[in-house]
C-alpha cells in the first residue's frame, strides 16, 4: 500500500487546507433561497440556501447578523457573502456568512429607501400638507386597472354601504413600464374634471416588483400636487409604498378603502331618526316640565293669595260698576222729568198754543213786525194774519181804537 | 335649500339635542331649536339622497378629449 494511512483529523485537516488555500472560497457571494431557517438562542443563525439543485448549510453568527436591515425567513431569496470552510467536528463545509441581502428587491430596496428619505426631507409626507378626506363625499375618482380585483373590491364595498354615490372609473395600468405616466395622467386628468370629492389609488396585492409603480417619484409628486385628497390602497397591509406615504390618507387594502371613504348610509339614516326621536322627546319633556310648572304655581299659596285677592277686586269692581251705574239711571231719571216739566212750561208759552185756542197774530207785511196797536197800521194796508194752520192776507178797511181807561190796562 | 355640509349640520342638530335636553331655556327658545332641529333632520335626509349613483369610466379619445362612459361591470 504505497498510500499512507491517515487519522480522520489528519484527513480532515488536508480538506479544510484545500477550502482554506481556495481564492473562490474565501470570498465568495452566493446567490440561493434560504431554507431551514433557525435563529438560535444565542443569537447566531443556521439556514440552509439553497437552488435547483444543490444546497449549502449556512451559519451567521450574532456579530453580524445583528447587523443585518432585515429579518430573513423561509423562501426569501438572498445573495449572500462570506468565506467557505470546513467545521473539523463534524466533517462539514458550511458558508460562513458575513453580510446578506434580499436578493431582486435588494436595489429596489435601497432606490426606495432613499427616495423615501428624500421625498420626507421636501416635505411630501408632512401631516400639515394632508388634505382632509371629505365625510361624505358625493362623486368619488378611483385610478386602478379595470380588471384587477382591486376595482371590483372597491365597488362592492363602496355600493353595499352607500348605494347611491357616484363613481369615476379612471382606468390605468398599476404594473409595466407605463403604468407610473398613466397613474399621473389620471391624476391630472380627474382633477381637471373638477367635479370630484376624493380619488382613490388602488392596487390589489403583488409582489415588490409588481407594486413597484407606487414606489416611483413621479407618482409620488402627481399624488402630492393633487388639489383633490387622495387615498392610497395599494397591495396588503403589510405593504407600505411611497404613494402610501404622500396620500392624503392610507387604506391597508382597496376594501378598506371602500370602508373610509364612505359612511354607512344605513347607519346615517337610522342617526338621524334617533336624533329626531331625541329633539322630540327633548321637546315633550320640556313642555311637561312647563306644565307642571304652571300647575304648581297655581296650586301655591302666593298664587292662591293672589288670586282671591283679584277676585275680591273683581266683586268690588263689580258693585261699584253696578252702583255707579244706579246711581247714573237715578240721575238720569230726575233731569229726565224736569226737563219734562220744563217742556210743559214751554207749551203753554208757545204762541201756537194760543193760536190753536183762536187766537190769531197779525203782521205787517214789508218787515213782520207783530202789530199790537191799531196805530201801528193804516187803513188800506195790508196785513197778515196767522192763524193756528196758516194766515190770511187781509186789508185794513178801516180802524177803531177801543177806549179804556188808564187802569184797566193790563 | 341652503347649502348645508352634512358634517356641519349633524353638528348643529348635536347641538340643538344638548340644549334642549339640558332644558334650562324659555318657552319661545326651545320652540324655536325644536323647530330648526327637525328642519336639519329633514336637510340632513336630503343630502344623503342627492347623488344618483352612478359609476362611469374616464376615456380619452386620440386629441386627448376627456369622455365618460357607462361602467358595465367587465371590460371596457
Amino acid at each position: 500500500m504505497a498510500a499512507p494511512v491517515l487519522t480522520v483529523s489528519e484527513l480532515t485537516g488536508i480538506i479544510k487546507y484545500l477550502f482554506d488555500s481556495n481564492e473562490i472560497l474565501r470570498q465568495v457571494y452566493v446567490r440561493g433561497e434560504i431554507s431551514n431557517f433557525k435563529y438560535h438562542l444565542s443569537g447566531h443563525i443556521y439556514f440552509v440556501l439553497k437552488d435547483e439543485r444543490a444546497q449549502i448549510r449556512c451559519v451567521m453568527f450574532k456579530n453580524r447578523s445583528i447587523l443585518l436591515p432585515f429579518m430573513p425567513e423561509n423562501g426569501m431569496r438572498v445573495v449572500a457573502f462570506g468565506y467557505v470552510t470546513v467545521y473539523e467536528k463534524n466533517g462539514e463545509y458550511q458558508l460562513y456568512v458575513e453580510d446578506m441581502e434580499p436578493d431582486g428587491i435588494g436595489a429596489l430596496f435601497l432606490a426606495y429607501e432613499k427616495l423615501k428619505a428624500k421625498l420626507q426631507k421636501e416635505g411630501l409626507f408632512d401631516a400639515s400638507a394632508k388634505k382632509s378626506i371629505p365625510f361624505l363625499p358625493k362623486n368619488i375618482g378611483i385610478i386602478t386597472s379595470i380588471n384587477g380585483a382591486a376595482i371590483k373590491d372597491l365597488l362592492t364595498v363602496i355600493r353595499r354601504r352607500f348605494p347611491n354615490v357616484n363613481i369615476l372609473i379612471a382606468p390605468v395600468s398599476v404594473q409595466g413600464k407605463q403604468a407610473a405616466d398613466e397613474i399621473c395622467e389620471a391624476i391630472k386628468d380627474l382633477n381637471r374634471i373638477g367635479k370630484l370629492d376624493v380619488i382613490i389609488v388602488a392596487r390589489g396585492g403583488g409582489s415588490i416588483e409588481e407594486l413597484w409603480t407606487f414606489n416611483e417619484e413621479k407618482v409620488a409628486r402627481a399624488i402630492y400636487s393633487s388639489r383633490i385628497p387622495i387615498i392610497s390602497a395599494v397591495g396588503h397591509e403589510t405593504d407600505y409604498t411611497i404613494a402610501d406615504f404622500v396620500a392624503d390618507k392610507r387604506a391597508p387594502t382597496p376594501s378598506a378603502a371602500g370602508e373610509m371613504v364612505v359612511p354607512e348610509k344605513k347607519q346615517l339614516l337610522a342617526d338621524i331618526a334617533q336624533r329626531k326621536k331625541r329633539i322630540i322627546a327633548a321637546m315633550c319633556a320640556l313642555l311637561n316640565t312647563r306644565k307642571q310648572e304652571i300647575e304648581y304655581i297655581k296650586r301655591s299659596v302666593v298664587f292662591r293669595k293672589l288670586r282671591s285677592e283679584v277676585d275680591n277686586n273683581r266683586i268690588q269692581l263689580d258693585l261699584l260698576t253696578r252702583r255707579l251705574l244706579r246711581e247714573t239711571v237715578n240721575q238720569l231719571m230726575v233731569k229726565k222729568s224736569a226737563l219734562k216739566t220744563l217742556m210743559g212750561r214751554l207749551d203753554v208759552l208757545s204762541p201756537l198754543a194760543v193760536l190753536d185756542r183762536g187766537y190769531s197774530i197779525c203782521q205787517t207785511i214789508d218787515d213782520l213786525r207783530i202789530v199790537k196797536r191799531v196805530e201801528e197800521v193804516s187803513s188800506g194796508e195790508e196785513v197778515k194774519v196767522i192763524l193756528s194752520n196758516g194766515y190770511l192776507l187781509c186789508n185794513v178797511i178801516s180802524k177803531e181804537k177801543k177806549v179804556v181807561r188808564e187802569n184797566d190796562r193790563v | 335649500m341652503t347649502e348645508y355640509k352634512y358634517e356641519d349640520a349633524i353638528a348643529r342638530l348635536e347641538d340643538i339635542i344638548e340644549k334642549l335636553e339640558k332644558g334650562n331655556l324659555s318657552l319661545e327658545e326651545s320652540l324655536n331649536l325644536f323647530e330648526e332641529g327637525i328642519r336639519l333632520t329633514k336637510i340632513c335626509t336630503k343630502i344623503l339622497d342627492e347623488a344618483e349613483g352612478r359609476v362611469q369610466v374616464l376615456i380619452k379619445d386620440l386629441n386627448g378629449e376627456i369622455d365618460f362612459k357607462d361602467f358595465n361591470g367587465g371590460c371596457i
